[in-house]
């Protein structure tokens, strides 16, 4: 598994299936719709796009269909499909290779909610090092999330003791900040 | 025996009362953790569906630092963690270009020697350890090991220390502890894990079908070795019971606070007040059932009513 060739010849549009095979590793082709995953999948109930039919139109290259799919941004990645495929395709790679190529281009977005989550999630790590709980449930709100949710409760998540007012830098700040930039370089290259 | 310790960022925040219990009950294991030094965020459920290489990377700078320290393994208890940090070497050990550019953003030389553990796999390597300080054994406790998804798949990343579809390891450092493990259905199935913000209908939907699964079992309390299944199943009780679809109070136990009483230690120090739903029932049927400090246990109603 894993990405054999990290840039590929420019003659043309690469394909879906070639382009997520050169990221996971794995031929999408391979999967031959038993619906295993889909039988085990969690969010199935709440999606329109199951796994099995994630995996199918990836090998058929239809990425305008996949960009109209929630079922990428619902995915929790429990690895039950994974566990579960009988042909080792990997549903739960190829979930996160797609939301990386709909994340960097124009189609395809998550809902707001989801992205706001991921976001600030991110940006906690980026500035802190580590996940600063409180100001990641203010830069959710302030950047998308539902503004009201939880606003009942956070005072006895507070009266537990289970929320720190301030954030921990961890001392390899620099380290961290430069992972972040060294990766968002990297796969913004071709 | 030493080992490396990983805490993640869960276990100093919202789940503080899992690191408490943990660090409770090793001393009485010969356990000693070694935490890794300057440890950062491993990206959890955001980091990989952003950016493969983020994903590996952020793990493989906590296991090049477990690495520097000489640590030949570490326990990451979050099982989001573990899986992240798990995958991370296994990723790196089966792709030699993805281990390149990993050591290319890390500037570190890191050869992937570090073997990482849940919590699972070091307990169940302590249970004769567990059976013997079992001086407040919790004979009448009926408890249902909740595993989730990460702590057990894919084997691929786990090594296969569990059976990903039929585990154990749980149920077997319950019994330890002298808790009876129901049999239930759900205990594998996932109860919506970083979508508890951004998504509560979802973790309603899947965690009010665990709970449910659970007391059908005859069950007094959950099980659980993760942070995000904790908060799912425990702190959204309440927005559960508001939307109808849970009606009841089930306490949901860190797996470390189940052996930790049974060690007869303090709930206070086992965090047992820290839970939002209140877990009284269990200190009041644990409290002195064995021939160990009932006193100790006794006092877990004051600590909880402290809070709650």
């Amino acid at each position: 598994m894993g990405s054999h060739e990290h840039s590929h010849d420019h003659s043309g549009p690469e394909p879906l299936a070639a382009r997520v095979q050169r990221m996971t590793g794995l031929n999408p082709a391979c999967c031959y719709q038993c619906g295993k995953c889909s039988a085990g999948c969690p969010m199935a109930a709440e999606t329109t796009l199951r796994p099995h039919d994630v995996m199918r139109l990836v090998a058929r290259n239809r990425l305008d269909k996949l960009a109209d799919a929630d079922g990428l941004w619902l995915c929790l990645t429990c690895e039950t499909c994974t566990s579960r495929c009988p042909n080792g395709c990997d549903p739960a790679r190829t979930m996160d290779a797609l939301r990386e190529i709909f994340a960097a281009g124009k189609d395809g977005k998550p809902p707001k909610a989801i992205s706001a989550f991921h976001k600030s999630f991110l940006n906690q790590v980026r500035n802190h090092g580590r996940l600063f709980e409180m100001g990641l449930i203010m830069s959710y709100k302030l950047g998308g999330g539902p503004m009201f949710a939880d606003v009942t409760t956070t005072p006895s998540v507070l009266a537990r003791g289970k929320l720190g007012l301030a954030p921990h830098n961890v001392k390899g700040m620099d380290e961290v900040r430069r992972i972040f930039a060294a990766c968002a370089e990297e796969e913004a290259q071709p | 025996m030493k080992i490396g310790y990983f805490p993640g960022c869960s276990l100093h925040g919202l789940s503080r009362e899992y690191e408490e219990s943990l660090k409770a009950i090793v001393a009485g294991l010969d356990t000693e953790l070694v935490e890794v030094d300057d440890w950062s965020c491993c990206g959890a459920s955001s980091a990989h569906g952003s950016s493969h290489l983020l994903g590996v990377a952020l793990p493989a700078r906590n296991l090049a630092i477990a690495e520097e320290q000489g640590l030949p393994e570490v326990l990451a208890p979050c099982a989001a963690c573990y899986a992240r940090l798990a995958s991370a070497r296994h990723e790196i050990s089966e792709d030699p270009q993805l281990a390149g550019r990993v050591n290319n953003v890390l500037v570190r030389d890191f050869k992937n020697t570090v073997r990482v553990r849940s919590i699972l796999e070091v307990l169940k390597g302590q249970i004769a350890g567990i059976k013997a300080r079992a001086t407040n054994p919790l004979k009448d406790l009926k408890v249902a090991c909740y595993y989730g998804c990460l702590l057990v798949r894919p084997v691929q990343v786990t090594g296969g220390y569990d059976d990903p579809e039929d585990p154990s390891s749980m149920e077997d450092i319950c019994k330890a502890a002298g808790a009876v493990p129901v049999k239930w259905n759900r205990r594998l199935d996932c109860c919506g894990g970083g979508l508890s913000m951004s998504r509560t209908g979802s973790v309603v939907r899947l965690s009010a079908a665990i709970l449910k699964d659970a007391k059908a079992a005859g069950a007094d309390a959950v099980v659980v070795a993760c942070p995000m299944c904790h908060s799912n199943l425990d702190f959204r009780q309440k927005a559960m019971k508001h939307r109808g679809a849970w009606e009841g109070d089930m306490p949901v136990l860190f797996l470390t606070q189940v052996v930790g009483m049974s060690m007869g230690i303090d709930p206070k120090t086992l965090g047992m007040g820290r839970h939002f739903v209140s877990t009284d029932s269990v200190l009041a049927r644990t409290a002195g059932t064995g021939s160990g400090s009932g006193t100790g246990t006794n006092s877990a109603a004051a600590v909880a009513g402290e809070v709650g």
